[in-house]
């Protein structure tokens, strides 16, 4: 698989939480050679679904892998002077997007430009206050009165950002939390293409994690899959971000410690990288890990999770950086992981 | 389309000679001479082609500078990401999540920042000061960045070139519109026929003082000056409780100054300007507000004085990533200069 494209597709796609259509037809193209069925839910999720080879006479189990497709974004919320006004949908500095490039979804899309005022007009007291969210205006070069034939309250923008390739394996682009987990998704099944496993696997692209978690709350529920893992983004070393608060970058996924994760599921994770010889790191999660582990970890009866994070620089900006090989290894330990699974496993987790 | 050639190419202040080198292809069978001269400026000769008129400028000067405001390498941090300068007036809350491209192979980089997870709200409110962020090229140390960049590489943003809608305005964005608009601009210029010495002067290191325009001035020694530039529009939102004036307004034509940071215009040549404009139909406006800095600061002290204006496309966002300009206002400043020169060959006024 040409992971880096992929990416590219992923990442280049748009879909804010709750209008994830347009991702979705492209993580659907993608899974589309390595899946057996699709379903998107009520919610829109998207469901990939590849069979096990279950023995005569076991159960049928099966394992819920989520990665999410939705990203944070803006959405008009005036049209005030002229120029539409925005706020965030997700978490976003809004200092990141002084003299940004964004696409407008109105009636038609329109690229458009976060502007800013020219140094030369500016006190030197204005350099040390950041512009406020109120004062963020959209140059999409159109005058008024066009601008309101295609633009109104409540449209979605969507940052604009071409994927970039960086030296060593390293890509940089917007929303990598967390196409990059759906690309180790994709990973993950097509190297299950080629291996045996007994256990069905529901890839969920999951919809609205990035406003609570919506989507893998209501798929993981829909499937009642006996276990869980979800894929997600964790904070990679970079500057002015301490050790302590992060996980090496290009070492592979981290695997989460705390009470999001099953015991047995991180026992099974660290064997199975281990034998493999699969990079892999521990990351301690003293509570709520923030991602969709934390819905599937309770639904309906509980189901136990595990959650990795992909190493990740500059999370929600646009130039969201990570390494290739890091994606790579996620869905290869999820596939080696998947390989192994068992009813003494099922029983040792007492399902 | 040369505009967006030349939004593209990159030139930061003293590495100009990218630049350079597309406007020298573009300028192939158009001029009659060029040099090169000590600190990089493009000279370039259009001999008179009609007779002058007694009492007509010989020799006229017109610039526009090749240089961009950008960055530069200063060093390495230990994990492989790289320590940089400002290079021209970038306003520090413009560097946060911006892809650059660095030194002569355009390695490309991003200016990455601490995540919001990590800072909170309340941390959004303080700026961040150059030294709190990095370039990052994807080296995983300081000996694998130094094969790809060195101290002292240029930086320039990575910007693409685009018409954001064809009808109204005509608005297009890019990066370095200050002043590869006027670069365009004198290009076309000098594909006319005039009656005295057409020297179209592509300067270097305006963004960091006049410094081009000074020498290649001197050089010349022009009769009147001209400077091209993309220069400040602020007609934009701004808070309720300060007064501004716009500089200029975008789409209501190319901008004429009578006073800018660096000089007081020859009243002949506003005049002159005006006077064509208002002649020829071709819409004009003021630049309001005595900001910036131009060539003219340079070129109207040169030896012992010269008559000197500047004619301006409104741009947007100047010295950002990304600025906008309107096509129109672009192609009416070449109409109004064209005109301009034309008219000029009958002398100025007393």
């Amino acid at each position: 698989m040409d992971i880096v494209n992929l990416l590219r597709n992923l990442s280049q796609a748009s879909g804010i939480s709750g209008y994830e259509t347009e991702v979705r037809d492209i993580v659907r193209q993608a899974l589309e050679p390595f899946a057996d069925e699709f379903r998107v839910d009520t919610m829109g999720n998207l469901i990939a679904t590849k069979r096990g080879r279950t023995p005569a006479g076991a159960p049928r189990r099966s394992i819920m892998l989520a990665g999410h497709m939705d990203e944070i974004g803006l959405i008009v919320k005036d049209i005030k002077d002229g120029y539409p006004r925005v706020t965030d949908v997700g978490g976003i500095d809004h200092r990141t997007l002084l003299g940004q490039e964004v696409i407008v979804h109105g009636k038609r899309k329109l690229p458009g430009v976060i502007g800013s005022r020219p140094p030369h007009v500016l006190a030197p007291s204005d350099y040390e206050k950041p512009v406020p969210w109120d004062m963020l205006f959209i140059d999409t070069g159109l005058p008024e009165e066009s601008l309101r034939e295609v633009v109104q309250v409540g449209d979605l923008v969507t940052l604009r950002r071409e994927f970039l390739e960086l030296s060593e394996g390293y890509v940089s682009g917007k929303t990598f939390d967390d196409r990059a987990g759906v690309a180790s998704l994709a990973v993950c099944l097509e190297m299950l293409a080629a291996m045996n496993h007994t256990w069905d696997v529901h890839a969920v692209s999951t919809i609205q994690e990035e406003t609570g978690l919506k989507g893998a709350t209501v798929a993981a529920f829909g499937l009642s899959p006996d276990i869980g893992i979800a894929v997600d983004v964790g904070f990679g070393a970079q500057p002015g971000v301490s050790p302590e608060e992060s996980i090496k970058m290009n070492e592979g996924p981290a695997m989460a410690i705390g009470p999001n994760v099953h015991p047995l599921m991180q026992a099974r994770l660290a064997e199975t990288a281990s034998k493999y010889e699969i990079p892999m790191q521990k990351e301690i999660i003293p509570g709520g890990s923030g991602t969709d582990g934390w819905a599937i970890q309770v639904a309906r009866c509980g189901v136990p999770t595990a959650v990795l994070s992909i190493p990740l620089r500059y999370m929600h900006t646009s130039v969201e950086t990570l390494n290739v090989k890091d994606v790579e290894r996620t869905g290869r330990l999820m596939a080696m992981f998947i390989s192994g699974l068992d009813e003494a496993f099922a029983s040792q987790l007492g399902l | 389309m040369l505009l967006k050639e030349l939004s593209e190419a990159r030139g930061v202040s003293g590495n100009e000679s990218a630049v350079r080198e597309l406007l020298l292809k573009n300028l192939d069978g158009v001029i009659d001479e060029h040099r090169v001269d000590a600190l990089g400026n493009l000279i370039c000769l259009k001999r008179a082609k009609l007779p002058a008129a007694t009492g007509a400028p010989r020799t006229v000067m017109v610039a526009a500078h090749m240089d961009e405001v950008g960055f530069i390498i200063s060093g390495y941090n230990s994990d492989g990401t790289l320590k940089y300068e400002r290079v021209g007036g970038i306003d520090k809350r413009m560097l946060l999540s911006k892809p650059v491209l660095v030194g002569e192979k355009a390695v490309p980089g991003v200016i990455g920042f601490r995540p919001i997870h990590l800072i909170g709200r309340a941390g959004t409110e303080k700026v961040a000061d150059i030294s709190q962020t990095a370039i990052d090229i994807g080296a995983s140390g300081k000996e694998a960045a130094a094969k790809l960049v060195q101290p002292g590489d240029y930086v320039t943003f990575r910007t693409s070139f685009e018409v954001l809608s064809e009808d109204g305005l005509r608005a297009a964005k890019g990066k370095a519109l200050d002043d590869r608009v006027g670069c365009a601009e004198l290009v076309e210029v000098l594909k006319g026929d005039y009656a005295f010495d057409l020297y179209g002067v592509f300067t270097t290191q305006e963004e960091v003082g006049l410094r081009g325009a000074r020498v290649a001035g001197y050089r010349v020694n022009p009769d009147v000056a001209i400077a091209l530039e993309g220069t400040v529009c602020d007609d934009l939102p701004k808070e309720r409780d300060r007064d501004v004036s716009p500089v200029t307004e975008l789409g209501k034509g190319p901008a004429i100054t009578f006073r800018d940071g660096s000089v007081i215009c020859d009243r002949r040549l506003v005049k002159l300007l005006a006077d064509t404009a208002e002649a020829e139909g071709i819409p004009y406006q003021y630049k309001r507000g005595a900001v910036g800095g131009t060539d003219a600061g340079a070129m109207h002290l040169v030896r012992e004085g010269v008559p000197s204006v500047v004619l301006s496309v409104p741009c947007r966002y100047i010295h950002a990533p990304v600025s906008v300009l309107s096509l129109n206002d672009f192609e009416n400043a070449i109409k109004l200069l064209r005109a301009a020169l034309t008219k000029l060959e009958g002398g100025l006024d007393a």
